[in-house]
């Protein structure tokens, strides 16, 4: 067992799959030289060499359409957009090309294809390098959409996600990176579709993504001390989706509340409760919450960014005041 | 070079069934078989018979919403392609992707790509994977001259040269993006062949209408390719006999334009050719009438299918054949 950030986590994930599989290649902007602009592809070069390590030009349409084609050559690529907000850039080949071929083809191409990406905020980095966008991957159909929150996690769910016969968008939290964790010695490799509940609890339930994660958990902490018992989901991927984690914790809870750092319309929680409104509607015991980034781009400064995303303090306020 | 008989018979014979096999759709489309919409690559068979004939199995065609030339004579069995064009349980693709999506993996057409650009880059990333594993594959890349002015196009060239991918970009320059002269939305006179410098590429024209100078053409870049020299930019001069797409009359165009244009069909210069060169008339004749029984075949064949099974709306998203996004 090591002690390994969230950024030494990517690297090690993408060494370990590289290492078993010389059909595994990383491109992107700055990731061979320059080990990455957030440092999350540093020594793969120098490992791997230049033919599986490759820099690009400022390029995403180029990126993306690379790797999908590379997908249906035999490879098993991985490109990497620096900031998830550039997948706006090269959304037509995400969605339209990557998502859609395998069905429009029936079945005929397969792509397995990994798209890391840099996402959300708290970086003061404004409203075009900040965004969380998650959902937008979501709503597509043909595509798998992982965020994991913790080193452990990002090793082993980017491991199966490398591995999975299928595209998936893979969001790093870049709030996260300098974050540390505890990772198990040897191969790691996880499951995609499972979600984790990392904190026991009968009152509420409190299911969140990514950055939200921690928050959560130390919500739930403050949310014990004033007698609330606090249940927290993990949910680590949004598609493939495990509602069965999600329904067996509401069952138990008869409360959620969602923290999402997507802007309120159609964030993931939406779909969420959705799913928990039709399907346990007679078990719950109030209204179903979210707690969301309001409908707003991204603002940089400190105290207008801090105050649009979800805070441990609004999580806690939150609960109390709907379900204390 | 000099290209042999057989050769010449064999690229004639693709450019009949090419333009049987569309002409047989259009027909499908009046008498309300064929739903949606086409593009039509009538008029423009000689670009896509003269790289079929140029590439070896293996090589990757792919090719947009006109696309049915490509993906026929790279291989592709007619009466599947009818069966997906006409919605049918015999169709290549299950008729899950219609006229604009023809794919035959298994013959090494690609795909067709329906949003303008868009396969270039892909393309290129089918070349670099040959590239990585050194096998001696090429990919070829076909799209219309309204491209050129789409992002896709400049970052796939670029990619494409600066890593000397075996990639063969061909734009079929049938003068008209749409339903708009190219002139009028270009600042040079050829959209593909004056950008190639950009990218520090020769810019090749060639006479997309004369399938003699295509397959040369397409032999000498796939050949660079496979040396490892990198892409080509081919611009292939040519002409829709009919609009952009089915709801197109193509009204703009003036008729003394498409008068000189239907003269230099590819398929009639090309009969006039062989003839010159000998080649019996009788063979030529027989070619059509092979042809027209293959679609005719398939088109008989086609219409005796049933709709596609239902049950395959829901397969097919993932790799497991189901679409399931929760447990």
């Amino acid at each position: 067992m090591a002690e390994l950030t969230y950024r030494d986590a990517v690297a090690r994930g993408l060494a370990q799959e590289m290492e078993r599989d010389e059909r595994v290649v990383l491109i992107g902007e700055d990731v061979a030289k320059a080990g990455g602009v957030f440092k999350t592809t540093a020594g793969l070069l120098e490992r791997f060499g230049p033919t599986r390590v490759r820099d690009t030009p400022i390029s995403e349409e180029a990126i993306t359409g690379m790797i999908m084609g590379a997908a249906m050559n035999g490879l098993r690529p991985v490109g990497e957009l620096m900031f998830s907000d550039f997948l706006a850039t090269c959304w037509d080949i995400v969605t339209n090309q990557i998502a859609k071929t395998r069905y429009m083809t029936n079945g005929q191409v397969e792509l397995p294809l990994v798209i890391r990406t840099a996402n959300g905020g708290g970086a003061r980095f404004g409203g075009q390098h900040s965004q969380s966008l998650e959902n937008w991957a979501m709503a597509v159909p043909g595509l798998k959409v992982v965020a994991p929150s913790s080193p452990a996690d990002v090793v082993g769910l980017l491991a199966a996600a490398i591995r999975d016969p299928d595209p998936v968008v893979f969001f790093e939290h870049k709030m996260l990176f300098p974050i540390k964790g505890e990772v198990p010695d040897g191969e790691l490799v996880d499951e995609l579709g499972t979600a984790r509940v990392l904190r026991e609890g009968n009152d509420v339930t409190l299911v969140a993504l990514a950055r939200m994660v921690p928050m959560a958990l130390e919500a739930a902490e403050a949310l014990a001390a004033a007698g609330i018992s606090v249940e927290v989901i993990d949910l680590r991927s949004l598609v493939p989706l495990d509602t069965r984690t999600l329904l067996g914790s509401v069952t138990k809870t008869s409360r959620l509340f969602t923290v999402e750092e997507n802007p309120r319309l159609i964030g993931w929680g939406a779909e969420i409760s959705s799913i928990v409104a039709e399907e346990l509607f007679w078990d719950l015991d109030g209204p179903i919450v979210r707690i969301t980034t309001p409908h707003i781009p991204l603002p940089a400064a400190d105290e207008l960014e801090d105050l649009a995303i979800p805070s441990v303090q609004r999580i806690v306020e939150t609960v109390r005041r709907s379900a204390g | 070079m000099e290209i042999d008989t057989p050769t010449r018979l064999s690229l004639y014979r693709e450019m009949v069934r090419a333009r049987y096999f569309e002409q047989r759709a259009y027909d499908l489309f009046i008498e309300g078989l064929l739903k949606g919409t086409t593009h039509l690559g009538l008029g423009q068979e000689a670009v896509a018979a003269g790289f079929a004939a140029a590439m070896r199995e293996g090589d990757m065609t792919y090719c947009t919403y006109r696309g049915h030339n490509h993906t026929l004579l790279r291989g592709a069995p007619m009466d599947a392609l009818m069966g997906e064009l006409l919605g049918r349980a015999n169709g290549i693709c299950g008729g899950k992707g219609g006229s604009m999506h023809l794919t035959d993996v298994t013959k090494g057409a690609m795909g067709s790509y329906a949003i303008v650009g868009a396969h270039l880059p892909i393309a290129a990333g089918a070349a670099w994977a040959a590239q990585v594993r050194g096998t001696d594959q090429a990919s070829v890349c076909f799209f219309g001259d309204g491209t050129t002015n789409i992002g896709a196009f400049h970052e796939a060239l670029n990619i494409a040269a600066v890593w000397s991918l075996p990639v063969v970009f061909v734009c079929e320059n049938n003068l008209y993006m749409e339903y708009t002269p190219i002139g009028d939305v270009i600042a040079v006179e050829h959209p593909a062949a004056d950008r190639a410098p950009a990218y520090g590429l020769e810019g090749i024209i060639v006479d997309g209408n004369d399938v003699d100078a295509v397959y040369e053409t397409a032999l000498r870049a796939l050949a660079r390719a496979r040396r490892g020299e990198g892409p080509s930019l081919i611009e292939a001069k040519t002409y829709r006999h009919g609009g952009h797409s089915r709801a197109d009359p193509a009204k703009y165009r003036p008729s003394a334009e498409v008068e000189e244009w239907m003269k230099r069909d590819p398929i009639v210069l090309y009969r006039d050719r062989l003839l010159a060169l000998a080649v019996e008339v009788g063979d030529l004749d027989q070619i059509e009438a092979e042809a027209l029984a293959e679609v005719d075949h398939a088109t008989e064949l086609t219409k005796a299918t049933p709709p596609p099974d239902v049950a395959g709306l829901m397969t097919e998203v993932w790799a497991d054949g189901g679409s399931a996004w929760r447990n």
